[in-house]
């Protein structure tokens, strides 16, 4: 399938990462016939090995918890649990980053083919026409340099390609794109729809990335509600299973697994020439020559491996005269609640997995309030149902029944798929207290200096958790709920998510029309260097109330378009 | 099932999917084949002495006892878990052995007898006391302390073996081709809703 090349190869462009921008990227160029290199800095991935999807919890001696049952002592090896396909985690083996002191951040990061798409949670919704002007709207931020109407397009061809669940709505906080059918709701949803009804809270088909009918040779999906697994038939977007594999297909990709991006070499005039790269199984300096490149490692990656692109062209990092590469950085507000709903005691069973992931959401509601308490907003994700028995299912029912025999079985039996939870997640805005830049004392095992990061949230924020928190409670109650969790003092920073644990951190290469506030042009382009772009979250220039895959790559297929454009034309 | 005989059936589904079809059979097939349950022998501790492997047993029993519905945690493997992690963590086998020389002492203060050789009564009144938080004392904490982790443990693993799952009552983990909740089930919750 592959050709053997010469190391004198000068390749098309080299992408580095294949998550949700590089895979886009690789797959639209190789359609277009341009010759690709893609780096990754993990291994290979193989679904039928890897992906532990249909494994009941016995068929592992440790049932999930970890050997010795580290899991019960706060040291479960496996971040979102055994059986999450999840390769990496908030902490790399010899691949260290530093937080500033005073700071809180975690940072999880995938080092496999596909990364985090793998194990994502398959929420792919568009941003809305005012995400793209939010300082015009309130003064805070920066507007893009693009519009809804630009990209749109790209959300048309990015979610017929890769299936998105969905219902048409009008609602201007949550745009319609090209939907497949959403299977209908689950028991404890129905009752969220009746109960958000009566408080005026939109609730509406989940927008998922997972494929209800057969698309583009990937069966449906056989609602095992195991995505988080990663999916053996494909039948959820992975970049890996979606684009990487059908792109190395065409015969115009060379996969290049293990090998750590380490600089962009640039040659006297400035323009990138060469990937240097760390191979990590020889443990050896290579080199991948190029016409273009794009980077996309993961927002704060990619600003990791700019800034240590030093030259004499570029002193502060490559494309980076700017000083803006690693500032901007946001993640998503995240708060939890949740209760048990008495109603849904002792329900009569059956299967209720479906997809993996709620089948309705809350979209933002509030867009048009005249009064807010914060600026921008949040949606929210339900979680409820019947689900796989695991370490811990019942480990309220332990601690709030107490007893043994009987009585705690019975109460295991009748509170099981009774408790209904909300996820908030919400919009951050950019403050000068938000950043990573390279730390100037430590590197990791290959050599590489490694990020330092700063994150403070601010009373904008703080005041959206509060806000949550109440939207929650309000739901729950009309349920029938009884909220016992106490109220946070949200406002001593207490409750809110740390950054970075949603897994939504962006903006650190961010685009614009003004050189001398952004790093990117409008097609993600570096203002400084005309060969290099920048593929992945790192361009959002805001971090809006719905999570950014769907948008990676829907402006990683309109970048990779453009780049192949200026190809033809010479440009670049 | 060895991991080579699972990565087989998923190829082979693999296969079914790529040749066109959607092979509804081929994906029961394999959860099917993956529900088997691994066949015990005799089982020999490997962290707790005869003694305490007892205990911990008797233990099970009474928090997950057999009923008409399911023969409960001992013959679940709850203990032969327990015991496997306990081998491998010397801070969990130390809350078990601890736990456990615990119990007898108090039973052997209170009714001259070890846990496993008291009467079924005199079990039960000492886990009535240690089985609750509102019964904490300086005399009892360690005791309290001790059943939360054991209940916990063994509740775990229960319901994660194939007798606790069905007796819950989960009917998932398998491939359908549509998702449909039945509708005595939604009438069910909505006559019971305040919404």
């Amino acid at each position: 399938m592959f050709q053997i090349t010469p190391r004198s190869q000068v390749y098309d462009v080299v992408v580095i990462g294949s998550g949700a921008g590089g895979g886009t990227v690789t797959k639209v160029l190789a359609d277009l016939g341009v010759n690709v290199a893609l780096l990754e800095a993990g291994p290979m991935i193989d679904p039928a090995k890897d992906f532990k999807e249909h494994m009941w919890p016995y068929q592992v001696p440790h049932r999930g918890i970890g050997d010795g049952g580290a899991g019960y002592f706060g040291r479960n090896p496996f971040p979102f649990g055994y059986f999450s396909t999840a390769s990496g985690g908030w902490q790399l083996k010899g691949e260290p980053y530093t937080v500033a002191p005073g700071n809180k951040f975690e940072w999880f990061r995938s080092r496999v083919v596909g990364g985090r798409t793998n194990h994502f949670g398959r929420i792919a919704l568009r941003f809305a026409d005012y995400d793209f002007a939010p300082y015009s709207q309130d003064g805070l931020g920066a507007d893009w340099p693009i519009t809804y109407d630009e990209l749109a397009p790209f959300y048309d061809k990015a979610e017929s390609f890769i299936g998105v669940t969905g219902s048409k709505e009008g609602i201007r906080s949550a745009p319609d794109g090209i939907f497949q059918e959403c299977p209908p709701p689950r028991v404890h949803e129905m009752l969220v729809q009746r109960a958000t009804k009566k408080l005026n809270i939109p609730c509406i088909a989940s927008r998922l990335a997972i494929i209800t009918k057969a698309t583009n040779g990937r069966p449906a999906c056989h609602y095992c509600a195991q995505c988080g697994r990663g999916c053996v038939t494909a039948s959820n977007y992975s970049s890996s299973q979606v684009q990487v594999f059908p792109a190395m297909k065409t015969g115009r990709v060379k996969l290049f697994t293990n090998a750590m991006a380490r600089e962009l070499v640039t040659d006297g005039s400035g323009k990138v020439t060469a990937v240097a790269y760390v191979d990590k199984a020889t443990r050896t300096e290579k080199q991948i020559r190029c016409r273009s490149v794009v980077v996309a490692c993961g927002a704060c990656e990619s600003a990791r491996l700019l800034l240590n692109s030093k030259s004499a062209s570029h002193p502060n990092g490559i494309a980076n005269g700017s000083g803006h590469v690693g500032r901007n950085m946001t993640d998503s507000v995240g708060y939890s609640l949740g209760a048990h709903i008495p109603a849904l005691d002792g329900l009569p069973r059956h299967n209720s997995d479906g997809m993996g992931g709620m089948h309705v959401y809350i979209p933002w509601w509030l867009w048009d309030a005249k009064q807010k308490e914060f600026p921008r907003g949040y949606h929210v994700e339900i979680g409820g149902g019947f689900h796989m028995p695991g370490i811990g299912s019942f480990a309220a029912e332990c601690r709030e029944h107490e007893g043994y025999g009987k009585g705690l079985k019975d109460a295991i039996y009748n509170r099981y798929g009774a408790n209904v939870s909300f996820s908030g997640r919400g919009e951050q805005i950019p403050n000068e207290h938000t950043f990573c830049e390279i730390d100037p004392d430590v590197v990791d095992q290959y050599g590489i200096p490694v990020l330092r990061f700063h994150f403070q949230w601010t009373d904008h924020e703080l005041r959206q958790a509060r806000h949550m928190h109440e939207t929650f409670q309000s739901i729950l109650e009309t349920l029938g709920g009884t909220v016992t969790k106490p109220k946070a003092d949200f406002m001593a920073g207490e409750g809110i998510s740390t950054g970075g644990q949603i897994i939504h951190e962006l903006g650190t290469v961010r685009m614009g029309n003004d050189p001398s506030t952004s790093v990117l042009n409008k097609y993600c382009q570096a203002h400084e260097v005309k060969n290099l772009f920048v593929a992945d979250a790192a361009p959002f220039v805001s971090n809006p109330d719905k999570n950014p895959t769907l948008t990676i790559i829907a402006n990683a297929w309109r970048t990779a378009e453009y780049l192949a454009e200026e190809m033809r034309k010479g440009n670049v | 099932m060895s991991d080579t005989s699972r990565r087989e059936l998923l190829q082979a589904i693999a296969l079914s999917f790529t040749a066109g079809g959607w092979s509804l059979e081929a994906a029961q097939h394999v959860h099917k084949m993956a529900a088997q349950e691994k066949a015990l022998g005799p089982y020999k501790p490997k962290a707790f002495t005869v003694h305490e492997y007892k205990t911990l047993e008797k233990l099970a029993g009474l928090i997950v006892p057999p009923d008409e519905k399911s023969p409960g945690a001992v013959a679940s493997g709850s203990c032969e878990f327990i015991d496997l992690l306990a081998s491998q963590n010397p801070e969990l086998a130390a809350i078990y052995t601890g736990g456990i020389a615990w119990l007898d002492r108090t039973m052997l203060s209170r009714y001259s007898t070890d846990f496993v050789g008291a009467k079924p009564d005199q079990q039960t009144a000492l886990l009535d006391l240690i089985a609750y938080r509102k019964n904490e004392s300086p005399e009892l904490g360690p005791g309290i302390h001790f059943f939360a982790w054991a209940r916990r443990m063994v509740v775990d693993a229960y319901y994660t073996s194939p007798a606790g799952i069905q007796d819950v009552g989960y009917m998932g983990n398998t491939a359908v081709s549509k998702f449909e909740i039945p509708q005595a089930v939604i009438d069910y919750a909505l006559k019971r809703s305040p919404v």
